[in-house]
């Protein structure tokens, strides 16, 4: 029942993604652990680190497409989501250090040490356990997104306001970690992990690990997202996305159905913020910057929001493109860069490449049904999202 | 002169003239000599009684004051503490004016004394030794014996007490304020006196005030004035009410009688009431500083939102250009006038709207008029402009920190009541007002604002009136924008100019927004006010960043009572 669910919600262009992911999950740890560094085919092990981090960011891509594409609530705050669930995995990385630290006390981490903190803060508890750290993971964005939904979308707060306020929060939770007495470790962070699971987090074999498996978390959060918006589940939130009040006039509780995809994102863009600390090796309170998550929503509006796809695409193209211009000597031109990327796709290319892409070859189908069938009237092409 | 002192002098000459008239009654020569005789006689002592009073009040400040002075600086010579304590107070006693440099070297220990010449000098930082009573330099050698007039603790106390008095009676107010002021602090009772002399002489009423007080402290602290005394001094303490008066009325004697104690207790009382108060009038005011802070950046936006439902994440980099356009002008003064210096917020803010205002207009005719209809990617692409335009400006202006001066009228601070006010934010706050009240007349009085509220209300209903609303649209972002543009006039003035000034105020400028809604600008006024003061109210209590988390936290709230603000338009025109 539920792989027929699954079957059917993918259409050509899932396939080809989940191909492409899988085929990455599979080829990078080959590459970077089986051919010889002198082989032309070798991958090496910092290039292994940074694919994983694109993949993270693809996660949380897809996370913010589930609910702008689909749903229409603009979240300008979902980097706080994705920071919280980095904090939970950076908090058992912390106590996995032990007395390996450079104070070498058993229990508290070095920040605290250095602060002349006597004991672990109640809200520490539990956190050398792997699946306690892995059920905060997502426990933790999740009740947050929840009680925040509840009042947001309850009250119908909609649109910009909404993303206004979704931005202050992250901005007051930034202010509050960068707090050495919230005890998160200040504006320092979290860092200088040892390992995980008892696997050394340096080791190449734990990175390529890593890397595969947030592939799969890739994977299976497009799917999770792929059956939702194929269900009537799907229909509904798109019905809410383009005519929030007559979708209430027909009898649905909007604010139900934005409350669960608003949750649900929220958990995703935790688990992506938990594969991303260990691979980039530090998280601090500078992931909360309201900047972030407005960068990360620009992700999604380049590869074509409405289509899952195209925002893990929009994730790897943008941070790649960072990554190549703020290296080279093109750095102080990155930004004039980026600010041009959100004008450019807002006025020029308002569906995304992966959007645009559907639209020409919908177009194409039109023409070639309308060919054969001579004036039937063709299926019309997809709704595009409206505000 | 004193009178016992010329009494004294008749005395003298009087015994002089009965010297040369020998013998006056050995020789009998009859009634009439005899009286002739006296007659002469009188005669002659009144005219040198006459003589010697006119000559008296001629040279009385001349010869018989240095006399005393003389006398009074003899008092060192003696080597003994008591006969320095007597020669301080003998020397203030004078009111000659080599008495303050005399003590001041005092009590620096550069007042020297020769016991063999009976002669008293002061040395200067090398060596040279001029003479205390005339301040000239000595003349031939130095005596031999020649030491210092050495000081006890005691001595000490004198000194800094016959400091205090004499600055008591200079002729400068401010001085005697902070001789008063010295007073009341170190409440020493042998300036008493001297106290009391200037309370009589005193013309100025707030100098007086001081020194009653100061009186006042003395009398507290004595052993042996009365209970009435003391009642009325806790009554003229009471009434300064600010932290010294607190601190001296709760440590009073522990002898004090009970009534005396009683009116101190409840004096403290009244000042620590009043102290709260000063408190919390001295937080309303930092408050309204913020808020007019506030509204300066926030009234352009509301315009915008309320006029297009557009955001305009752009908003913080119009206030960044206005603050380099007054670095600009700044600096173009300094170079070629600067005589015009304390003018150059008067061209640097019509300069900054103009500049602001048409950088405003242009991004509207290339982006936003394209995106109408869209507030969320408007919303992306305002973001995207503002960063281009922050890497413009740290690409021209460098990414430091400029310096933009205070013109002179701007800086400087008052005291008013127990708080106090600078001058920079008093202007900011009424200039935040004078826009304010400005925008308020545009919308009411003209026909743009006319216009501008007719599109607010239902934009199709006004286009079918004839109303240009791509027009309106454009002048309404130039407007907003060239608010902003002056907005970062007032900013430059109290914050640093960097290319990530507007980025301070962004989100600060959307919560007065949200809060107070767009339906007209008495709801970014009043939010921004009350937003700015319960920022203030908040900060001691929790902290600025907690106070800044709770004041989001209570907005988020807030929007669940009221989703579109304070002042939020009514009828179909929310339905967005």
């Amino acid at each position: 029942m539920t792989t027929h669910i699954l079957i059917r919600s993918l259409d050509r262009a899932a396939w080809i993604f989940l191909v492409v992911v899988a085929a990455a999950a599979i080829a990078v740890p080959i590459c970077n652990l089986v051919f010889p560094p002198s082989s032309a085919l070798h991958l090496p092990t910092y290039l292994v680190a940074l694919f994983g981090k694109y993949v993270c960011y693809a996660i949380l891509a897809l996370s913010i497409d589930l609910i702008w594409g689909y749903c229409g609530i603009l979240s300008l705050g979902h980097g706080a989501f994705f920071a919280l669930g980095g904090y939970a995995m950076g908090m058992y990385l912390m106590r996995q250090i032990g007395s390996r630290g450079v104070y070498a006390n058993p229990i508290l981490p070095d920040f605290m040490v250095f602060l002349n903190w006597k004991e672990l803060p109640v809200f520490w508890y539990g956190f050398q356990h792997f699946p306690y750290a892995a059920l905060m993971v997502i426990a933790v964005p999740g009740a947050l997104a929840f009680v925040f939904g509840w009042f947001a979308f309850r009250s119908r707060v909609t649109g910009v306001y909404l993303s206004i306020i979704t931005q202050a929060l992250t901005y007051a939770l930034m202010l509050g970690f960068f707090r050495n007495n919230f005890g998160f470790g200040g504006n320092n962070g979290l860092t200088d992990f040892k390992d995980i699971l008892g696997f050394n987090v340096q080791a190449e074999t734990t990175r390529n690990f890593l890397f595969s498996l947030s592939c799969v978390a890739l994977m299976l959060g497009f799917l999770v997202c792929r059956a939702i918006v194929t269900s009537k589940l799907g229909k509904v939130l798109i019905a809410i996305r383009d005519a929030e009040s007559r979708t209430r006039f027909l009898g649905y509780r909007v604010e139900s159905y934005k409350l669960f995809v608003f949750t649900l994102s929220a958990c995703m863009a935790g688990i992506a913020g938990a594969l991303y600390v260990p691979q980039v090796g530090i998280i601090n309170p500078g992931e909360f910057a309201p900047a972030n998550s407005i960068e990360a929503v620009i992700w999604v509006a380049v590869g074509g929001r409405g289509t899952l796809t195209g925002a893990a695409l929009g994730a790897v193209l943008v941070n790649y493109a960072k990554t190549y211009f703020t290296s080279g000597i093109l750095a102080p031109y990155w930004l004039f860069m980026l600010g041009g990327l959100f004008i450019g796709v807002t006025l020029l290319l308002p569906r995304g490449v992966v959007g645009t892409l559907q639209h020409w070859s919908g177009l194409q189908r039109d023409r070639i049904s309308a060919a054969a069938e001579d004036g039937v009237a063709a299926p019309p092409p997809d709704p595009q999202p409206a505000e | 002169m004193p009178p016992s002192r010329i009494q004294n002098m008749i005395r003298r000459t009087e015994a002089i003239m009965v010297q040369k008239e020998p013998e006056p009654r050995s020789v009998n020569t009859g009634m009439d000599h005899v009286s002739f005789r006296e007659f002469a006689m009188r005669l002659c002592r009144a005219c040198i009684v006459v003589l010697l009073l006119v000559f008296a009040f001629a040279s009385s400040y001349g010869t018989a004051h240095a006399e005393s002075f003389d006398e009074a600086l003899a008092h060192f010579t003696a080597d003994d503490f008591d006969e320095t304590i007597t020669g301080i107070n003998e020397i203030v006693a004078s009111g000659n004016p080599r008495a303050e440099p005399i003590i001041r070297a005092l009590k620096d220990g550069h007042l020297m004394f020769s016991a063999e010449k009976k002669a008293v000098y002061i040395q200067d930082d090398s060596g040279k030794l001029t003479d205390a009573a005339t301040g000239q330099p000595i003349t031939g050698d130095a005596p031999a014996d020649v030491d210092t007039v050495r000081l006890s603790n005691r001595v000490r106390g004198s000194i800094d007490a016959a400091l205090g008095g004499l600055t008591l009676l200079s002729s400068d107010p401010a001085k005697r304020m902070s001789a008063a002021e010295a007073v009341f602090k170190s409440r020493d009772a042998s300036v008493l006196p001297t106290l009391e002399a200037a309370i009589a002489k005193e013309q100025d009423a707030s100098v007086k005030r001081v020194l009653l007080q100061a009186r006042a402290a003395i009398t507290l602290s004595s052993d042996t004035a009365s209970d009435a005394d003391k009642l009325a001094a806790v009554e003229i303490i009471g009434n300064r009410g600010d932290q010294d008066a607190l601190g001296l009325l709760s440590s009073l004697p522990s002898n004090s009688s009970p009534a005396v104690a009683e009116a101190a207790a409840a004096a403290v009382a009244a000042i620590q009431k009043r102290l709260i108060l000063w408190d919390t009038v001295q937080n309303a005011w930092y408050g309204l500083s913020l808020g007019s802070v506030l509204l300066l950046a926030a009234i352009g936006l509301a315009i915008t939102f309320g006029v297009m439902g557009v955001i305009n994440m752009a908003h913080g980099e119009m206030v960044m250009i206005g603050a380099y356009v007054t670095f600009v002008v700044q600096d173009t003064i300094r170079d070629s006038y600067p005589r015009l210096f304390d003018y150059s917020l008067a061209i640097a803010i019509p300069l900054a709207f103009v500049v602001a205002g048409c950088v405003g207009i242009l991004v509207e005719r290339t982006i936003i008029r394209f995106l109408y209809g869209r507030p969320l990617e408007t919303l992306l692409a305002t973001w995207g402009l503002s960063l281009i335009l922050q890497q413009a400006v740290r690409t021209m202006f460098g990414p430091n920190n400029r310096e933009v001066g205070n013109p002179s009228f701007m800086s400087g601070a008052f005291d008013l009541g127990g708080i106090t006010i600078t001058y920079n934010r008093l202007w900011i706050i009424c200039f935040a007002l004078a826009v304010f009240v400005a925008l308020l007349g545009l919308l009411r009085y003209t026909r743009f604002g006319l216009e501008m509220r007719a599109v607010t209300q239902n934009r199709p209903m006004a286009a079918s009136m004839g109303i240009r609303t791509a027009r309106i649209d454009a002048l309404t972002f130039g407007l907003g924008s060239g608010i902003a543009g002056m907005a970062g006039v007032a900013l430059s003035q109290i914050d640093n100019v960097s290319p990530n000034l507007g980025q301070g105020y962004i989100i600060d400028s959307f919560m007065v927004v949200v809060f107070g809604g767009v339906g007209n600008l008495w709801g970014t006024l009043v939010g921004s006010f009350l937003l700015g003061i319960a920022n203030k109210f908040l900060e001691p209590v929790a902290g600025a960043v907690l106070g800044k988390i709770a004041i989001l936290v209570l907005i988020i709230l807030f929007i669940q009572k009221r989703p579109r603000g304070m002042f939020a338009l009514k009828g179909r025109a929310v339905e967005a």
